[in-house]
């Protein structure tokens, strides 16, 4: 992103950027302002011990919110943390949160949940807005025209010394969606679908602007599982441009502005898109209308296939590396080339975390599940991405309609994404999983995951092999 | 953060893409509250097999990485910065790093330098037939070398200055606590706080 010209058309990324330059200078990386800092108990304990060490303050603690979510149970959270490792770590948090007087939302606290669902919920992330959290996924926050991307701990560090962070302007990118998605297709497919398009590099330098009919028709459930995706082909940050969707989801929310700062802020708000003359470095397109279910065979998230296809033979891989990526992914997955994707049987579902953990998740897997039952083979874990999502959807009756079907309901956080609590898959376990990595290892040493959407996941839940809702009407 | 200006060591050939950071470090390894002790965690699950190239005692003392391309992407997690260097890596050589590995690297005193392809298939076979090739990589004359080859690395203008000096960012930073001041006070007003509700 080169700086521009006064009255050059610009980008919505390049707005939100030029708004939060502290000091520019040649050659140099711009310091950058940022609104908001989320901070969890995993990559946080360290930059607080630099502090410390550095007799640093926090500059802002109220620009700056923690909650516990990566390696808390999902069971028995009235209790002590068992591992007493994982009870360590959110202790310090939790000391840390004290002696530096920052907002914690701990294990128990209706507002606790993973931080990219608690901060919109809360009203917190909004247009216009930087918005960092020592966590890869912070991307999600972009779905509302912010500019939000994850660091590690030494930046977690710098944010809390001095609220700026030293960034390169990075590249900007358009990703066009045109026409709708068609039923039964959901954003999940889509940058599934995308990602694989474009490989686990396509991203890389950039930051990426989803636009076109298929974005707008989304809902901020919808738009914040496609941005939360955009680190998973590389990209430093997806957007979109707020709009009614975005005003209608913000309107009333515990710290969304009110009275005359909502008029003011909403007029601001109405600047952020892209000037319609603006140059992306790069554009992308993809037709909505063309795309169905998507699920992934291999180790990384740009190895996938429509649901309908079969898993891929090494030999038809465009180059040797991706060759060889694939001969090794098929061999830790199990899997021979040409076998249909639907004839993939799994052990375990997880619906939940921060790409698919939201109520519109719960609600489109509680239908598909409705009088029906996971299959005897099959363990299902549903687990909400907070504790306010978790209420909401006990109010509609979603936990009975999943614990009626056989599912585990459980409280929020990370869980089974990642696995740094117990819930994970044994050595040779297949897991459909929503959530958004595909990794070796991932959810479990020797464990095989195959992400998928809510909508897939909760139709493999039942027949027991990769699954869509369709496959359950005949 | 130490000075780096140039850097000779032996070097291991890591011939894997797509090298995350979750195989460069298992979540379970994640736990720990310090900087330091995540070298029994780095590649944890690879070390299993004895064929992996870390197991093999001819790279034991290497302290360059050569890997292949998106090498740190997925998690943000510094540990997996803070496992290589425990475990003795002070330059790690791809074609294509994850954004915010390289961003850790540079924070936390790893050097994450670019080569093209054909340099690290060079250097895969240099050292893979002498395992005790011996590779410089010259922060200021931006290049690698070998006794017989030499190539460019590519390293962004700011990291290769804070590293050549050794630079700790936050302090440059707090440099510009005027500007920073300044920048305060003009923020809209509308801008949400953490503390009220």
């Amino acid at each position: 992103m080169p700086s521009k010209i006064s009255g050059m058309p610009t980008t919505l990324a390049e707005k939100v950027w030029a708004d939060h330059v502290v000091r520019s200078a040649e050659n140099e990386p711009d310091l950058l302002y940022i609104d908001l800092h989320l901070v969890h108990e995993v990559t946080s304990p360290q930059a607080f011990e630099g502090l410390r060490l550095a007799g640093r303050m926090v500059r802002r603690p109220d620009l700056t919110i923690a909650t516990e979510d990566h390696n808390i149970p999902t069971v028995d959270i009235d209790k002590p943390i068992a591992d007493p490792v994982s009870r360590a770590q959110v202790e310090a948090l939790r000391a840390n949160c004290a002696e530096f007087g920052i907002r914690l939302h701990s294990l128990g606290d209706v507002e606790q949940g993973i931080v990219h669902v608690v901060g919109p919920q809360l009203g917190l992330t909004q247009p216009g807005m930087t918005v960092v959290c020592g966590d890869s996924h912070t991307s999600t926050h972009g779905a509302f025209g912010a500019l939000a991307f994850g660091i590690g701990t030494s930046e977690v560090e710098h944010v809390l010394a001095t609220q700026t962070l030293m960034q390169t302007s990075p590249k900007t990118m358009a990703v066009t969606v045109g026409g709708r998605l068609p039923p039964g297709v959901t954003a999940k497919d889509l940058v599934l679908s995308l990602i694989t398009q474009e490989g686990t590099g396509g991203g890389q330098g950039y930051v990426v602007e989803y636009r076109g009919e298929a974005i707008e028709a989304l809902s901020m459930e919808a738009r914040m599982t496609i941005c939360n995706m955009s680190i998973e082909w590389g990209a430093k940050a997806g957007l979109i441009a707020p709009d009614a969707t975005t005003l209608d989801y913000l309107r009333g929310r515990p710290h969304a502005p009110a009275g005359d700062n909502w008029d003011a802020a909403v007029a601001y708000w109405r600047t952020l898109v892209s000037d319609p003359d603006a140059v992306f470095d790069k554009e992308v397109v993809v037709d909505a209308t063309t795309l169905t279910p998507f699920v992934t065979w291999g180790t990384n998230p740009g190895q996938g296939v429509p649901l309908g296809g079969v898993v891929p033979s090494p030999a038809d891989m465009p180059d040797e590396a991706r060759r060889h990526a694939a001969e090794r992914a098929l061999d830790y997955m199990a899997l021979t080339a040409g076998t249909p994707m639907r004839d993939i049987a799994v052990d375990t579902v997880f619906i939940g975390s921060c790409t698919n953990g939201r109520i519109e998740d719960l609600r489109a897997a509680a239908k598909v599940m409705a009088g029906r039952k996971v299959a005897e083979t099959v363990r299902m874990l549903v687990v909400p991405g907070s504790a306010r999502v978790r209420l909401q959807a006990e109010e509609e009756g979603l936990d009975v309609v999943f614990k009626e079907s056989g599912a585990e309901w459980r409280g929020a956080g990370c869980s089974m994404c990642l696995g740094m609590n117990p819930d994970q898959l044994a050595p040779g376990e297949r897991s459909a999983s929503t959530s958004n990595r595909n990794f070796e290892g991932r959810q479990g040493k020797g464990g095989r995951t195959h992400l998928v959407s809510p909508l897939v996941a909760a139709a493999t839940a039942v027949t027991g092999r990769l699954s869509a809702p369709t496959d359950l009407m005949v | 953060m130490e000075k780096f200006t140039v850097h000779t060591g032996t070097a291991v050939p890591l011939r894997r893409g797509n090298v995350d950071t979750d195989q460069i470090i298992p979540s379970v390894y994640l736990k720990r509250i310090t900087r330091t002790g995540f070298a029994d965690g780095l590649f944890a699950d690879w070390r299993g097999d004895p064929g992996f190239v870390l197991n093999q005692p001819v790279y034991g003392a290497a302290s360059v990485l050569v890997a292949g391309p998106d090498f740190g992407t997925g998690s943000s997690r510094e540990h997996a910065v803070w496992a290589l260097l425990d475990y003795g890596f002070r330059v790690v050589l791809s074609p294509r790093f994850g954004d915010i590995f390289r961003g850790n690297s540079g924070k936390a005193g790893l050097l994450a330098a670019v080569v093209d392809q054909p340099t690290i298939e060079a250097l895969w076979s240099m050292i893979e037939s002498d395992p005790s090739t011996e590779v410089t990589i010259d922060l200021v004359g931006k290049e690698i070398r070998t006794r017989d080859y030499a190539a460019a690395i590519e390293v962004d203008d700011y990291t290769r200055w804070r590293f050549v000096e050794g630079l700790d960012d936050i302090a440059v930073s707090l440099n510009y606590a005027d500007e920073i001041d300044a920048y305060e006070a003009g923020r809209r007003s509308f801008k949400p706080t953490t503390l009220s509700g």
